[in-house]
């Protein structure tokens, strides 16, 4: 039966074995594998996939680039020598400003901000969400909605006034601001996205706990937590890679020292002064992507539960 | 919410205050924040603050000298041109994909990877990219001369009337993969019966998608607009990485022309006025939107 399925791709093909074929074939005909149909399909998407490709193509070749090659050549050939010169280089001596020590500065930033205001903000967003599911208050709903209302107003109608808090309180321009200014941002998707879990949970279970005496924070700890390994999941690849991408905030809430990776990024490949060196840049460039990138390939269905859930935010 | 405490059961006061305690962090982001930061920010907008806020109230003036600016102007001409064209752009190549990747096709999953992966990166890595990808001397346009076809020019970034469409570029090759993925979950939630009542009807595919599944998925477009305007406003890093506004002020869009006023040129009374008017947009965008999905009548409290 294999060879008749290789032989019906077209209908001519049919025609000549036909006769041969005697009684004809049972049961629904094949799908031919190589069909008009087929080829625009997988035509389409591929060119699609490849157009897609093509920049983080562009940007690996670059990266493996000595200058005078960079100079000589077009940004799609393949490198005739690799180096890997460029990304140490990005890495550790790429200039910025009066600092000349690379991304790794800003590296070290971004992980000092990310995993806190990553902990932080599902902490809090969690038992907010808990509270607004299984104990309403008056006014709880009020607050909510003002929550994801705010969630939609645009980031630099709220960033001055921010400022004048963050400068009262004395922590404008370290990393514990700009770790409040995340959660506080975070707050309304998450939320939501606590809100909505915690409801979909069977209700008797928290009626059980509550006649078995237990309070509010039991019941979250003990019940609630256990059962909610995956929405804590999706919460996290939200929150790391979008603190981790975040460059307004970080522009407006840190100073030189404390710039995060996107901040130094940007201020390393558009800094006027000298030659620009594309292949330290681009070396530069997907350094900066590796932690989202590595989160969404390692993480991959739930990648997109998780844009699916909070696609709101940013 | 203090009139609480005059509730007859004991008990369960003393439960909800738990929960009160735990939703503190919330109620001051919701108060504070949300509804306090942008009644300040709408507040000043009022005045003629410089350096720092201050309280002289000059009415409309900030407004007036807004849009009497031919920055903002281009601001808004270039968000209005990025906007239509991204919104239009991303839903139709969203929805061609994901109608593609419907088809039962092999490969699924390694499409899919591919198309979301730039969702991933942020806009500075995205703008950094494309403009390097766009670079005239190094870029397509230097590969197709070196093909021979020397007069090929293809120079957005650096080139005043279209440089907001190498913009666009940018933005939708990072964007569309979340539309296709928004796109393709509306697809699979609709019943494989109405596919097949279409075929026994003999209507050929695409009258199927235009007249009967692309209706059948308006909650689905409804979401996804909002997703895609409330981005669009907001866009900033992109244009900062990829042209920081030029050349000269032909890519400036509104969330630039803020910063630079609050941050840099310390004018902030065109900055407050610049960002409420942002906020007026959005408001004009969700307002609708908010209506619709929740048909103004909203349960209790």
């Amino acid at each position: 039966m294999a060879d008749v399925g290789t032989l019906n791709t077209t209908s001519a093909g049919i025609d000549a074995v036909a006769p041969k074929l005697g009684e004809g074939p049972s049961g629904p005909r094949p799908r031919p594998a190589v069909s008009a149909r087929n080829i625009m399909l997988y035509g389409t998407l591929t060119i699609a996939a490849l157009y897609y490709l093509l920049p983080l193509y562009v940007m690996v070749v670059t990266s493996l680039k000595g200058m005078p090659e960079i100079r000589l050549g077009n940004i799609f050939s393949p490198p005739m020598e690799i180096t890997f010169e460029p990304w140490v280089k990005a890495w550790a001596q790429a200039c910025t400003g009066l600092n000349c020590d690379g991304l790794s500065r800003g590296f070290w930033n971004s992980v000092r901000i990310t995993v806190p205001s990553v902990i932080i903000s599902i902490a809090i967003a969690s038992v907010n969400g808990y509270a607004l599911a299984n104990w309403r208050f008056r006014g709880s709903e009020l607050f909510f909605s003002i929550l994801i209302v705010g969630a939609f107003i645009p980031y630099q109608v709220m960033i001055y006034p921010i400022v004048i808090i963050l400068r009262e309180i004395g922590i404008y321009g370290t990393l514990t601001g700009l770790i409040v200014v995340h959660s506080i941002f975070g707050m309304p998707i998450l939320t939501l996205l606590f809100r909505n879990y915690f409801v979909s949970l069977p209700e008797e279970l928290f009626k059980a706990a509550r006649v078995d005496g237990a309070g509010f924070w039991q019941i979250f700890l003990r019940i609630m937590l256990p059962m909610s390994l995956p929405i804590f999941v999706v919460a996290m690849i939200l929150q790391v890679t979008g603190i981790w991408n975040d460059f307004l905030f970080g522009v407006v809430f840190t100073r030189p020292d404390t710039y995060p990776m996107t901040v130094q990024l940007n201020n390393i490949v558009n800094s006027v002064q000298g030659v620009k060196e594309y292949n330290v840049n681009m070396a530069a460039t997907i350094l900066t992507g590796l932690v989202p990138l590595i989160v969404y390939f390692v993480s991959g269905r739930l990648f997109v539960r998780g844009i699916a859930a909070g696609a709101v935010k940013g | 919410m203090t009139g609480q405490a005059r509730a007859g059961r004991p008990n369960k006061l003393l439960r909800n205050l738990n929960a009160k305690i735990a939703s503190i962090p919330m109620i001051l982001t919701a108060l504070v924040i949300f509804v306090g930061g942008t009644l300040w920010t709408v507040f000043y907008s009022f005045t003629n603050s410089k350096l720092l806020p201050r309280l002289s109230f000059v009415g409309f003036d900030q407004y007036e000298r807004l849009w009497a600016a031919p920055r903002w102007v281009t601001a808004i001409e270039n968000l209005a041109v990025y906007g239509i064209l991204s919104l239009i752009f991303s839903l139709v190549i969203g929805f061609m994909l994901a109608a593609l990747m419907d088809q039962k096709i092999r490969f699924e999953n390694t499409f899919r990877t591919i198309f979301l992966y730039p969702f991933a990166l942020s806009f500075i890595v995205t703008g950094l990219v494309w403009q390097w990808v766009l670079n005239p001397d190094f870029g397509i346009q230097a590969v197709v001369r070196s093909m021979g076809w020397t007069s090929f020019t293809f120079n957005p970034l650096y080139t005043p009337e279209i440089v907001i469409y190498g913009i666009l570029i940018a933005a939708l090759w990072q964007g569309t993969g979340l539309v296709m993925c928004l796109m393709l979950a509306g697809l699979r939630g609709i019943d494989e019966d109405i596919w097949k009542a279409a075929r026994v009807d003999g209507i050929p595919m695409w009258r199927t998608y235009l007249f009967i599944v692309i209706p059948m998925m308006r909650p689905v477009f409804i979401t996804t607009i909002v997703i895609i305007a409330s981005g669009i406003v907001k866009v900033y890093d992109l244009v900062v990485a990829q042209t920081s506004g030029g050349p000269g002020i032909s890519s400036e869009v509104p969330a630039k022309y803020v910063y630079d006023y609050m941050f840099q040129a310390q004018n902030l009374g065109q900055g407050f006025a610049a960002s409420t008017m942002m906020l007026v947009t959005v408001a004009i965008i969700i307002v609708p939107w908010a209506y619709l999905e929740f048909g103004g009548g909203r349960k209790r409290g």
